[in-house]
């Protein structure tokens, strides 16, 4: 096995570059298997440390990739993170947006995108419960998850609050 | 497909950003945007630079969520492609993952040097409680369309690739390599 991290960190996230269907946010749960199971990375709490930083901070939420690889090889780690998870997909994007019109009424086009939605919600689904699982380590932990769940659902509350009320309610020892 | 309204040729959008504009109109949704870039991104674009029309952009989007990986990042390359080429996609790439960037670093070096002390711990413990449930209810907003269509496979599908990588641990190339071919043979028969 390559000892490397930085070579580690290249193959996580140029994989994921590619089969992260429906954004980032349906690779967490690889990433937490081979960052804190494979890797031996970091542990639970870190992983949903760094989940939860690069949700407070603003841009997208591929933003955590460079948490993961500072925590493993500084500077250097954090780059190859970004560039391995951006690189190989924004080539990709690049050519089909100049083709799209070509084929954004084939058949095949329209099966792929279609397929992959059920796909995706079942990663994200995933990711909600690797989470939940890692960070719900008691009963207020799960309620706070619950009650944000029906807040965002039912609401247009801007998680920037959601998040104060949680990190107070962390404050004060409830978590 | 000329004459069904949602497919007629899309009216262009009037205004074309320069260079410098597209940098600063990205920096500026990256640094904004908490929780998504999208409703972000479609505020500057379509209603204050007026740069594409409502539908221009919701094909444009459609395209990036059609692309494996971060989709807003995507959407910053394609835009970017289609009104300065290669420099205008790396400009609009920059511009959205830059600042962000910075800041986050920031936060990992205090994160590394902090991140034992107590009070910090249960601060993120809350937060990370309430992103699980931000991502609970993103599930029930993408998967109350498919439970409202007649009988489909998405739900077995999305049910398989829930259970294999969160209850077993598959690792995610495995199952992408299994499911997604049989994801899009279902689709394409419209199973």
């Amino acid at each position: 096995m390559n000892q490397n991290p930085l070579w580690s960190l290249f193959t996580l996230f140029a994989t994921l570059s590619f089969m992260a269907v429906g954004g980032a946010n349906a690779a967490i749960p690889e990433m937490h298997r081979v960052a804190v199971n494979v890797m031996h990375w970091m542990s639970d709490k870190q992983f949903t440390d760094m989940f939860a930083i690069a949700q407070m901070s603003p841009g997208p939420n591929v933003i955590i990739v460079a948490l993961i690889g500072y925590h493993v090889a500084g500077l250097a780690g954090a780059t190859v993170a970004m560039t391995s998870i951006v690189v190989p997909t924004c080539t990709l994007a690049y050519f089909v947006g100049r083709t799209w019109d070509r084929f954004k009424q084939a058949r095949w086009r329209i099966a792929v995108q279609a397929g992959l939605v059920p796909v995706s919600l079942g990663l994200i689904s995933a990711s909600a419960f690797v989470l939940a699982r890692a960070a719900d380590h008691n009963f207020y932990a799960a309620l706070i998850t619950a009650a944000t769940a029906a807040t965002a659902f039912w609401t247009r509350a801007n998680p920037l609050w959601i998040f104060a009320v949680a990190g107070a309610l962390g404050f004060a020892r409830l978590v | 497909m000329a004459d069904s309204s949602p497919e007629a040729p899309i009216a262009r959008a009037p205004i074309k950003p320069t260079l410098l504009e597209l940098l600063r109109a990205f920096a500026g949704v990256s640094v904004a945007a908490f929780g998504g870039a999208l409703p972000w991104s479609r505020r500057m674009i379509v209603e204050r630079k007026r740069w594409m029309t409502s539908d221009e952009f919701n094909e444009t989007f459609a395209l990036s969520q059609f692309l494996p990986g971060p989709n807003t990042v995507n959407f910053s390359v394609v835009f970017g492609q289609r009104f300065g080429g290669v420099p205008g996609a790396l400009v609009a790439l920059l511009g959205l993952i830059g600042p962000p960037l910075l800041i986050v670093m920031v936060l990992a070096v205090l994160y590394e040097r902090y991140g034992d002390v107590e009070t910090l711990g249960h601060i993120l413990a809350g937060v990370a409680s309430a992103a699980a449930g931000l991502l609970i209810a993103s599930v029930a907003k993408m998967a109350t369309p498919m439970l409202l269509r007649r009988w489909n496979s998405g739900p077995v599908i999305a049910i398989v690739a829930f259970i294999g990588v969160a209850i077993i641990g598959w690792p995610l190339p495995l199952l992408f390599i299994a499911l997604a071919p049989v994801a899009i043979v279902l689709a394409w028969f419209k199973w």
